[in-house]
């Protein structure tokens, strides 16, 4: 789960990080408000999870009210690569000398979380990792023993960072640690922290991913949540319990197991289609459930034609036929096109109840992503 | 022959009172696989489907000379399900459990390095010899004994290719799900070593996916030191940048460290054919 902005730096000033001040709104009267109550010059800042909102247009420096509520009429309600704004953050401009980088993620391949930081901040640091990877200092820390105090330092000083923050640059970074330990993070960033005239150091943004699979144990932030999504459709399949990821093609897909369904993604493309979503119904699926994904996929709009693909080791084809049926039923004509393959545990049986007047049918998985990609043309030509 | 699991294979089922190991205890029986015995705290001296139950997997090891495990529990308590097993000691564990915390399994991970316990999973399917037992959930029809060693993120994928190997004529000799988490146990390259040295394995197929670089470190080691041929398949071409794509460990970085074409193109450059679809794969194992 990958916290908004603001959500992240309340969780960081919480633990004592220093942020800005700064206030949310939904409404252009509402940034306005907050602008005079913080003082110009003031960002004004989209909370949605996109990459580069700045480059986007969706932060903008405004310095008087009236500039205030032209960006607040601009943002609120943009479309930010394919997601409508809602909220913006409105926060102090901080001026600056210096801006850097401090983050914590979780190396796979090492197994443990590794510290990086790096002088270069304030710009897509992923670009700096791959062009001058010696600007990044990197101190991998032992999950078990957790970190110790000279790593934190190790990093800095390794990075570069000036020596009279230093010391303040190493603390927000081991109050970063702790939260990423305790809180279950997957990755925590801040960039920029930028070091004003004073020599203080903020936390100018913030970003904060928790591992779902602790989500259990974090009442917390597993209360963010539902703030977090970002798109109805989103929200649907995650009150659902799906694994789901909109894209932006036109053929809906639905299947049991991550591998699987990134595959028949994947078919659909090789077949000259393009992908609606991703939506993976999990292992040992129920009937009612089966029908619930069949509700998300003919929510989108977007969508023209469906692919149901199933291939059973717990579960089980009868009762994904039973929910396709169930599903399917309640609707005087089909809304889009659904091609069904069923494969694996109890395939046969479920071939038998499965209602092929409101679906097509095809025994291999080629074959029925094929044909669901014709039928997504012929409907939207 | 076959890497992991043979005919003289003792199970113990650690979870076997819930309703998945149970379930599973009863078709991983029915499959031939020698279940010896369960393993749940409190519930000593109880039997689930003919099989004794026993408070610790160490009791367990001891009273039916287990030598492998295979894990159902829960995912707050897989962690240390796991540790028990390494305690015990067990040769081979298998963890089933979906959704363990990452950075429980970073714990695990350290422990797993200082033992001589081999980990398979978590989140995996688990691991099957075809015709002499299964540790796990993979469905035991679809199998065939043969000479393909298997491998492979993901649980239903690899019923898609196996099921595609067998309508060719193509039998197993091993198929190990590896896991679709950030940190694993056993890796592809663990698993391509031990199909080399298998005598029994003609050829081996890797199903791999986006995120991380284990493909790729793959790619690298059947450079060096792999004569039996591979075919390789990678799912994910389509996945966006920074999307989680079901697995925890099946995302693609901002940056684009992680993608289908890296892994591709590093399977290419070992002189591994990948397959754009399943049914391919299982042509081009065909035609070695």
């Amino acid at each position: 789960m990958r916290l908004h902005e603001h959500q992240a730096k309340n969780v960081f000033a919480g633990a004592g990080v220093p942020i800005p001040d700064s206030a949310l709104a939904t409404t252009t009267e509402g940034v306005v408000d907050a602008a005079e109550e913080i003082g110009f010059p003031v960002a004004v800042k989209a909370q949605v999870h996109v990459g580069g909102r700045g480059k986007a247009g969706g932060i903008e420096l405004v310095e008087s009210p009236e500039e205030a509520r032209a960006a607040a009429d601009r943002i609120l309600g943009m479309d930010l690569k394919g997601y409508t704004v809602e909220t913006v953050l409105v926060e102090a401009a901080v001026e600056f000398v210096n801006e850097l980088y401090v983050g914590i993620t979780m190396d796979r391949d090492a197994g443990q979380p590794v510290l990086m930081v790096s002088t270069e901040g304030g710009v897509d640091i992923e670009a700096v990792a791959a062009e001058t990877p010696e600007a990044i200092a990197r101190v991998h820390v032992d999950p078990v023993a957790g970190l110790r105090p000279f790593q934190a330092r190790q990093a800095v000083y390794r990075a570069g960072v000036p020596d009279d923050v230093a010391s303040d640059v190493a603390s927000v970074l081991s109050t970063l640690y702790e939260l990423f330990d305790e809180r279950d993070a997957s990755e925590i960033e801040i960039n920029p922290v930028m070091v004003t005239n004073d020599r203080e150091v903020v936390a100018a943004d913030a970003v904060m991913n928790v591992d779902d699979d602790a989500l259990f144990r974090q009442a917390g932030l597993a209360e963010l949540e539902a703030e977090s999504y970002t798109n109805d459709l989103e929200r649907t399949a995650g009150e659902y319990g799906f694994d789901y990821v909109r894209l932006d093609g036109n053929v809906g897909i639905i299947g049991n197991g991550a591998g699987l369904v990134m595959t028949t993604l994947d078919l659909v493309d090789y077949f000259g289609g393009t992908p609606a979503n991703f939506l993976d119904i999990g292992g040992g699926a129920k009937a009612e459930r089966v029908a619930n994904a069949l509700d998300v996929v003919f929510a989108d709009d977007n969508v023209d034609s469906v692919v149901f693909n199933i291939f059973g080791g717990i579960t089980r084809g009868d009762e994904v036929a039973e929910g396709i049926n169930t599903a399917l039923e309640q609707f005087e004509a089909i809304p889009k096109p659904v091609v069904v393959r069923l494969a694996g545990t109890n395939a046969e049986a479920g071939m038998e109840i499965l209602n092929t007047d409101l679906v097509e049918v095809e025994a291999t998985l080629e074959d029925a992503v094929e044909r669901a990609v014709d039928n997504a043309n012929e409907v939207s030509q | 022959m076959s890497i992991l699991v043979d005919d003289d294979t003792r199970v113990v089922v650690q979870g076997i009172t819930g309703g998945e190991g149970k379930f599973h205890t009863e078709q991983m029986i029915d499959y031939g696989t020698n279940v010896v015995a369960g393993a749940v705290p409190g519930r000593g001296g109880q039997t689930v489907a003919g099989v004794p139950v026993y408070d610790t997997v160490e009791r367990a090891a001891e009273a039916e000379d287990a030598d492998a495990s295979v894990i159902f529990v829960p995912p707050a308590f897989a962690a240390d399900a796991i540790f028990e097993a390494l305690d015990a000691p067990i040769d081979l564990a298998v963890a089933i459990t979906e959704g363990v915390p990452t950075q429980d399994m970073a714990a695990v991970n350290a422990a797993v390095s200082d033992s001589e316990t081999t980990l398979v999973g978590p989140n995996c399917p688990g691991v099957i010899t075809p015709g002499a037992g299964k540790l796990g959930i993979l469905p035991g029809n679809i199998f065939e004994p043969g000479n393909v060693g298997l491998v492979s993120r993901s649980g239903t994928l690899t019923y898609q290719v196996v099921s595609n190997l067998t309508d060719r004529g193509l039998g197993q000799s091993t198929a190990v799900g590896i896991g679709g988490d950030p940190i694993i146990g056993t890796s592809f390259v663990d698993a391509i070593e031990l199909f080399e040295a298998d005598p029994d394995t003609d050829a081996i197929v890797m199903c791999g996916e986006i995120g991380g670089e284990d493909e790729e470190r793959a790619a690298a080691f059947i450079d060096d030191h792999v004569d039996t041929p591979v075919a390789g398949f990678i799912a994910g071409r389509t996945a966006p940048p920074g999307k989680r794509m079901g697995h925890a460990g099946a995302i693609v970085s901002g940056s684009g460290t992680g993608t289908a074409q890296s892994k591709i193109d590093a399977l290419g450059e070992a002189g591994v054919p990948v397959g754009d679809t399943p049914a391919e794969v299982a042509a081009i194992v065909a035609d070695f």
